[in-house]
């Protein structure tokens, strides 16, 4: 009813090509901002920021990372975990070494040193490509996260082998290590996650996402057209390795306070981010936040959920559950909907349009 | 682009170019050596301990380079094996199997968890409760062959490789889960002796020193041999083989000449299931049955891309390759790199391969037309 | 129609009526090529002349794709050389080519499946589009004023082809006979010096087949864009075209006027087939 795009014309190039054209759209999205700086914060519980809304949204950045790459350049990644490592660690080394300069600078800034990783391990991707591809990021992934676990200059010569997050303030409210609050972690976490959603959007509206697709859909074609391969894939690494980089780092520092690379960096984790890609929808930002979303609060809901029906369950079938299911999940969207819950988001809101009508 | 077409664009000038690199890196070699032999580096500088010491050492204790190499030789031989049972599914199907390391692990677990569950059942334990459990074995998993076959493979037809690849990704989740829930997440240790796979060890005496074999790992080699026989003649020479091969090249031009891809489906994810039960009865004598051995088939990955997807002697080759650098790069250079680089030391081998042969040493080059 | 693109079209783009003995704008002189043993040119030397329809045409498998595939620099021949715009060139990028003035479209549809018509035919601006990676971050200001102005000309393309009902939708699921259009479109997004067409009118019905003539046609008067097209329907080359090469077996076998060709005995021969 109230979702009508009727009498909203376009009459610029620029109304026309604006990522929310239609004004319902803009007003929904400035509704979910909203909710998600004052109503989440106020409403939900520790456990709520904890468990469910800083991982979501740490994920959604890795997982719009790895959706630049595969969704929509079209190159297989595996080793998302190993660029979020670097990402962990850079930030690590740099805020021991300069503490005077404000955190959240370096979770950014710490983004470019794994884009240089990421452009390092992407060059194969120049002369090979599917699943040889695949494979090859796999020796990004192997080499990172024996790195993190053999190079103790890493992890500062901890005598635990981990990064321990140290406190560090942003305008004299402690953001993160152990005195920090979780409302504090939680609205610098989503202020960085639109930040650079925004960017995103922009890039993929844009020549470069253009240059992407096309080279995801017909590599060929894309060249004879002036497209320069080298460029676009590498530019696909560099900016796929920063937003995992600074999602690695945001990992780290605002929601687990400490890592061990063994777990948080390993190959189950690259595979976690790309389920939630290819279950949100390659090559859709929105899809990206959908995904991470269901796939880190699923064990919560079934943990839950399942004895609140009746469903007696103990911690260890949980967790085999919840492993059946993601792999349900896969392959249920990828022979129903390989656009994945992008795809229904968009048949909802269609739906929505001609409501009450069927079309 | 094709490097092919452009590798043959200008002649003599393009073969100096290619020569270039193993021309520079041969002088860098004769370098080395003239600098270590003059006494300009030694023990303690990078050079000298990556490229002098590794091969002084081989040369001081050759028995114990023998020992390594024949280790490597029995780890290569399982990688193969895995490698074999993606290679299987990949020529025959076009699908990139994932999920053929947990395949494995799941055929060892249903092995051993089917004995075990015979032998509290009140059977005598034995040779033959094993061959029981083998036959069972078998059946579950002609059974997961044709499960796969109807819920994911047939909704799938016709799609692009990458999403059957995907899909098999979630394959792995859900054998994962539904194994763990079955058979529970400890460690089983494989009916070794019940099946009748030797024990014992041989020591040799070779080259000044000791060599000793497992007669498991022999019988290993043997058995990997024999399938691998086995399987080429089938897929090159039985009418199955020709149709699998067809379906490979395209699931739409062989549906219309009347290949049932159904059948085919299912008769290659069998022969896969086999392949994964011989390789987990063979890798889980050798350490204990659990799903920490899905690790093994990541370790096959970098096995394909050295072999290339398409080739059977390509992920035989690959195989050992992979498995005795491995182990000899651990051994003698590990220790430099501070040990553990056993994860990652055979990707990057493969990735090396790679930029040389962009499609592994026996895969099939496609000439891109358009 | 034809006034909205005149309008559109930039100052650069020379609108000099075609010329039947204008200078030489592309020669190809004695270029072979060969896949392994397999020789799929062998020897030929022709040229393009500013402002052309130039047709290739030839039995299957005669190297006629071949050849165009050598002149956008996506094959590289093992002997010969090619001029274009007056300057030898070397082995060369695709990419290269395209900066040169080089469009093309493919014999199997070569678009972006996945994008929107749109899409596809600003993709064939990137080489026109400058705006760095910092601009492009933000997208608004400068690159989102180059956006449209580059929409602006693309719009001017989707008039010309009258494909504006479909100017949303991905080209996937776009009929063949449109896909063909658009990716016209999309060549013609690079304002082209030459404009490759390998079979534009492959598969498609009568009506189809004019209305892609026409297209051509217009392309030619209106951006004076120089045309070399390989084509089956012998009609439609004979129309189309002011001179004629005719490939067999990787080798030139005549070379002139639709007239002088169809008398040609080889070319006869050829399409008739005799002993070799």
């Amino acid at each position: 009813m109230y979702y009508r795009e009727t009498g909203q014309y376009k009459t610029s190039y620029i109304g026309d090509m604006a990522v929310f054209p239609i004004r319902q759209d803009r007003i929904g999205i400035a509704l979910i901002l909203l909710a998600a700086y004052v109503g989440i914060p106020a409403l939900s519980s520790e456990f709520v920021l904890k468990t469910i809304m800083i991982p979501s949204l740490v994920f959604a950045l890795a997982a719009i990372g790895l959706n630049i790459l595969v969704g929509y350049t079209g190159l297989i990644s595996l080793g998302t975990a190993g660029f979020m490592g670097v990402g962990a660690y850079a930030c690590y080394k740099l805020t021991l070494a300069f503490p005077e300069i404000n955190i959240v600078v370096w979770i950014i800034a710490s983004g470019f040193f794994s884009a240089a990783i990421g452009v390092l391990f992407g060059l194969p991707s120049l002369r090979i490509k599917g699943f040889y591809l695949a494979v090859a990021t796999l020796a990004a992934q192997f080499f990172l996260q024996w790195s993190f676990v053999r190079v103790p200059w890493l992890f500062n010569y901890n005598t635990s082998g981990s990064i321990e997050v140290p406190t560090r303030t942003l305008m004299g409210v402690a953001i993160t290590g152990p005195t920090a609050s979780l409302e504090a972690k939680y609205l610098i976490c989503l202020t960085i996650v639109v930040l650079l959603t925004w960017l995103a959007s922009n890039l993929v509206h844009g020549r470069v996402g253009r240059a992407w697709m096309a080279v995801r859909d017909m590599d060929i074609a894309a060249e004879l057209m002036g497209i320069k391969l080298f460029e676009a894939k590498l530019l696909a690494f560099a900016v796929s390795s920063f937003y995992c980089g600074v999602a690695g780092a945001m990992a780290v520092f605002l929601w687990l306070g400490g890592a061990e690379a063994g777990t948080e960096f390993s190959i189950q984790r690259s595979f976690v981010i790309l389920f939630i890609v290819i279950i949100g929808g390659l090559g859709s930002l929105i899809g990206s936040f959908l995904g991470a979303a269901l796939l880190v609060a699923q064990p919560t809901i079934l943990k839950f959920g399942l004895p609140a029906i009746g469903i007696p369950l103990t911690g260890a079938n949980a967790e085999h559950i919840n492993s059946m299911i993601t792999g349900a999940l896969i392959i249920f969207f990828l022979i129903v909907e390989p656009l994945g819950l992008a795809r229904l988001w968009q048949i909802t809101k269609q739906k929505l349009r001609v409501w009450p009508f069927p079309y | 682009m094709s490097d092919a077409v452009i590798a043959k664009g200008d002649g003599d000038a393009a073969r100096w170019r290619k020569a270039l690199p193993a021309l520079a890196t041969l002088g860098a070699l004769a370098a080395i050596v003239a600098a270590a032999m003059t006494g300009v580096i030694a023990r303690g500088n990078l050079v000298y301990d990556v490229f002098i010491d590794p091969f002084i050492a081989i040369a001081s204790l050759p028995d114990l380079f023998v020992q390594t190499v024949w280790e490597g030789f029995v780890a290569g031989v399982l990688y193969a094996l895995i490698a074999l049972g993606f290679v299987l599914i990949y020529k025959a199907s076009g699908v990139f199997n994932f999920a053929q390391g947990i395949m494995v692990v799941f055929a060892a677990l249903t092995l051993v968890g089917l004995y075990e569950f015979m032998d509290n059942a009140g059977l005598p334990a034995g040779g033959f409760l094993a061959l029981l459990a083998l036959v069972l074995t078998l059946a579950v998993m002609f059974a997961l062959a044709v499960t796969v076959e109807r819920v994911v493979l047939r909704p799938l037809v016709n799609q692009p490789e990458i999403i059957l690849f995907m899909a098999t990704f979630g394959l792995t989740y859900v054998l994962i889960g539904f194994g763990e829930m079955v058979f529970g997440g400890n460690p089983k240790v494989m009916i070794t002796q019940a099946l009748g796979l030797p024990t014992g060890v041989s020591d040799f005496a070779i080259l000044g020193g000791r060599v000793s074999i497992q007669h498991l790992d022999v019988a290993a080699a043997i058995i990997a041999t024999t399938m691998i026989a086995c399987l080429a003649f089938f897929f090159q020479y039985t009418r199955i083989g020709r149709a699998l091969r067809a379906v490979a090249d395209s699931h739409k031009a062989a549906l219309s000449v009347g290949i049932t891809l159904n059948q085919i489906w299912i008769v290659v994810w069998f022969a896969a299931g086999i392949v994964a039960l011989v390789t987990g009865i063979m890798w889980g004598a050798r350490s204990d049955v659990s799903f920490a051995l899905d690790i093994i088939a990541l370790k096959a990955l970098p096995v394909l891309i050295l072999g290339g997807f398409t080739s059977i002697p390509g992920a035989i080759i690959g195989g050992l390759i992979i498995g005795i650098g491995e182990k000899l790069g651990e051994f003698y250079w590990g220790p430099l790199f501070g040990n553990g680089i056993e994860t990652w030391f055979a990707y990057i081998i493969a990735l090396i391969f790679l930029l040389f042969r962009p499609h592994g040493l026996f895969g099939e080059k496609i000439i891109e037309r358009i | 129609m034809s006034d909205a693109m005149t309008r559109m079209a930039p100052a650069d783009v020379t609108m000099a009526a075609p010329a039947r003995d204008g200078e030489v704008l592309l020669k190809v002189e004695d270029v072979s090529l060969s896949f392994g043993g397999v020789k799929a040119i062998q020897g030929v030397s022709f040229d393009i002349r500013k402002g052309e329809i130039r047709a290739i045409i030839g039995p299957n498998g005669a190297g006629k794709t071949s050849m165009l595939n050598v002149i956008n620099g996506f094959y590289h021949p093992q002997q010969g050389r090619i001029t274009f715009k007056g300057n030898v060139r070397s082995a060369m990028r695709p990419h290269e080519a395209a900066a040169g003035g080089i469009a093309r479209t493919f014999q199997n549809v070569a678009l972006f499946k996945g994008m929107s018509t749109i899409d596809n035919i600003m993709a064939g601006r990137s080489l026109k589009m400058k705006r760095g990676f910092g601009w492009q971050l933000w997208r608004g200001g400068p690159a989102l004023a180059e956006d449209v102005a580059h929409r602006r000309f693309v719009e001017g393309i989707i008039d010309f082809l009258e494909i504006q009902a479909i100017r949303k939708q991905p080209v996937g699921r776009l009929p063949y006979g449109l896909q063909k259009r658009v990716e016209l479109g999309r060549a013609l997004a690079m304002e082209p010096d030459l404009l490759l067409l390998d079979e534009p009118m492959a598969g498609m019905n009568v009506e189809e087949k004019e209305d892609m003539c026409r297209f051509i046609l217009d392309t030619r008067e209106q951006f004076g864009t120089t045309i070399a097209l390989i084509e089956h329907d012998m009609g439609v080359v004979m129309d189309l075209s002011d001179r004629v090469v005719v490939l067999d077996y990787g080798r030139k076998i005549a070379d002139g006027t639709p007239d002088e060709v169809k008398a040609d005995q080889s070319v006869i021969d050829a399409y008739l087939g005799v002993a070799h």
